[in-house]
């Protein structure tokens, strides 16, 4: 089972801002390993953010993205309370969810 | 949009493609993932990436910010983040043009996200990195040049 992301979305005004982290090698397949053998490809490639259930951001990756990928977005009519679901698929079908509330601004 | 739909379908071998996106359409939001721009993805040369996205007559744009660093000393993690300020931002892909794959990410951030996102992607050496936003139907771009002291894409 894949790693927790960290996700932490802040209110400023009535934008949400959504910061996410995800666990994942991001393997470009073009990385040999300590043998010589190359490492296959293992990436994210879709990403769904969604506020109270609504799509806000769809997101299709390619192997270029880093290892452990930072995903930053701006929710628009946030309020605090709201939740903000993340998804990803990896190319293995591997899959996580997680999902947190929009914290009040400070 | 037709000559969008066109070209997309032309890339990806007609009518399977087709079924897919219509079915993803149909799908619940929250569900539905978008179909995968495998085309997209697997083009070597930025002309490919920009065709794929039907983007090919893209216009420069000066509302399109790129921030970046100059130089980035360890190209497997370049952060990355691209603001629009174009009304009715629907998408937003980041290309490094000297990547092995050029085409980094795709972002649709139609309902309800601002035109803007952040993220941290490879490079495997000194190149432009290009945001291509889609916004009302139309393609704007954007380019920045980004120096790679050590390739991250070994």
């Amino acid at each position: 089972m894949a790693e927790p992301m960290k996700i932490r979305a802040t209110l400023q005004g009535d934008v949400a801002d959504v910061r996410i982290l995800m666990l994942h090698p991001m393997e470009t397949g073009q990385r040999k390993d300590g043998k010589g053998k190359i490492v296959p490809l293992h990436f994210i490639q879709s990403v769904l953010v969604t506020h109270n259930g609504k799509t806000v951001l769809d997101a299709q990756w390619s192997q270029a993205v880093a290892r452990n990928p930072f995903l930053g977005l701006r929710v628009k009519g946030a309020k605090a309370g709201d939740k903000i679901s993340v998804t990803w698929i990896d190319n293995k079908g591997e899959k996580r969810t997680d999902e947190v509330t929009v914290a009040g601004a400070s | 949009m037709n000559e969008l739909r066109r070209s997309f379908l032309k890339l990806t071998g007609g009518a399977t493609a087709l079924a897919v996106v219509t079915m993803a359409g149909l799908l619940k939001t929250g569900q539905a993932l978008a179909a995968w721009n495998k085309a997209g993805f697997e083009s070597k040369a930025v002309a490919d990436v920009l065709k794929s996205l039907g983007a090919t007559d893209a216009a420069e744009s000066k509302d399109i910010v790129i921030t970046a660093p100059d130089i980035a000393e360890n190209g497997a993690v370049v952060p990355i983040a691209v603001t629009s300020r174009i009304p009715n931002t629907q998408q937003i892909s980041v290309v490094a043009e000297k990547n092995p794959f050029p085409l980094a990410a795709t972002f649709d951030v139609g309902g309800g996200g601002e035109g803007y996102v952040s993220t941290r992607i490879k490079m495997g050496q000194t190149s432009n990195v290009w945001a291509v936003v889609k916004a009302g139907g139309k393609y704007y771009v954007a380019k920045k040049e980004v120096k790679i002291t050590v390739g991250g894409c070994g």
